[in-house]
């Protein structure tokens, strides 16, 4: 990855970052937007969720990764500590795949 | 001096509930960095790679998604296009937390960069302004710094480790981020907008570029609209983490 394809990412995050912050003192937001706006964000992260834990490029990514992230949301609704959660999903997904499950 | 005694007052704002969630999101996600850089060197890359990408970029979500591009021999164009993609939604994320970012010129700079999913949750769980403030530079600065230390472990860790996925590390990322977003399903609305934009995602991602599908899922917005009085009362804009 070039440095500059990485330097272009940064600028634009960084871009999306400032802009609600420097913004917002000028341009009032309705309460109306303010909550679309909240759950918008949930719903990204949400569909980010399920894609990476799904797919693999155009495809399913098979069984593993997916078992490991439900073991994961299973345990935070359980309200395990986080670092339990993180690491209970990978090693689901180790001991899936040692066992020959793609 | 004066940052060292607003880091103090930050710290004493902060009730010890949150602290606890915010060191343990912080080292569940260390897991995730180390994935991410032990992914990326055993995937082929220079160790300073994954390393200048985080401490430059610092969004989780992003960093994946360019990596994964990359991994799976997409030009650079297409791996910039993703991350930009997926951190748009750090646009409205700015306006949801623009008061706790600061007034100062300066602040603005570093609080924006320091902006994740992570802090503006945290954040967000509380009403009273000082909290909220607090809450979220403690979560910033001190993701920030585990985030970046753990990368480097695990982009020196990754030369070692052959295969990554052999680990599970893959499944660490989407598991820390489902475990952070499941606390606001709770609500009815926000729920079927987001199953429905997970859905359209899911079957877009079959065909689409990477990135794309994960955008196309605010489609799933118009659940709000279906009960729009109901919907208007119920979603908390605070939503809660935990």
């Amino acid at each position: 990855m070039p440095v500059l394809a990485i330097v272009l990412l940064a600028a634009g995050t960084y871009a999306f970052r400032l802009a609600g912050p420097l913004l917002a003192g000028r341009i009032t937001i309705p309460e109306q937007v303010r909550r679309v706006l909240s759950v918008s964000a949930v719903v990204l992260l949400f569909a980010l969720v399920c894609t990476a834990a799904l797919t693999q490029g155009h495809a399913f990514a098979g069984w593993a990764r997916p078992a490991g992230v439900l073991v994961a949301g299973v345990l935070a609704v359980r309200r395990a500590p986080f670092p339990v959660v993180v690491i209970a999903a990978a090693t689901t997904t180790a001991v899936l795949r040692l066992l020959g499950v793609p | 001096m004066s940052i060292l005694l607003g880091m103090r007052s930050l710290w004493r704002t902060v009730d010890r509930d949150t602290l606890r969630d915010i060191v343990l999101v912080c080292l569940a996600d260390a897991v995730v960095a180390v994935s991410f850089g032990a992914i990326a060197v055993s995937g082929g890359l220079s160790p300073w790679v994954p390393i200048v990408m985080s401490l430059l970029v610092f969004a989780g979500g992003a960093q994946f998604a360019a990596l994964g591009v990359v991994l799976a021999g997409g030009g650079p164009v297409a791996a910039v296009a993703t991350g930009l993609l997926l951190n748009a939604r750090l646009l409205p994320f700015g306006f949801a937390v623009a008061d706790v970012v600061g007034r100062r010129w300066w602040t603005r700079l570093i609080g924006a960069h320091l902006m994740t999913d992570e802090a503006v949750a945290f954040a967000l769980r509380h009403s009273d302004p000082r909290q909220r403030r607090a809450a979220y530079w403690v979560c910033a600065i001190m993701l920030f710094v585990l985030w970046n230390v753990a990368v480097v472990v695990g982009a020196l860790a990754g030369g070692m480790v052959g295969d990554t996925n052999v680990l599970g590390l893959d499944a660490a990322f989407p598991a820390v981020l489902l475990a952070l977003t499941l606390p606001a399903l709770t609500d009815r609305g926000v729920r079927d907008s987001a199953l429905l934009g997970a859905a359209v995602a899911l079957a877009a991602a079959m065909f689409l570029p990477a990135g794309l599908p994960v955008l196309l899922a605010l489609v799933g917005l118009v659940a709000l609209l279906r009960r729009p009085q109901v919907a208007g009362a119920q979603i908390d804009p605070d939503w809660k983490v935990s």
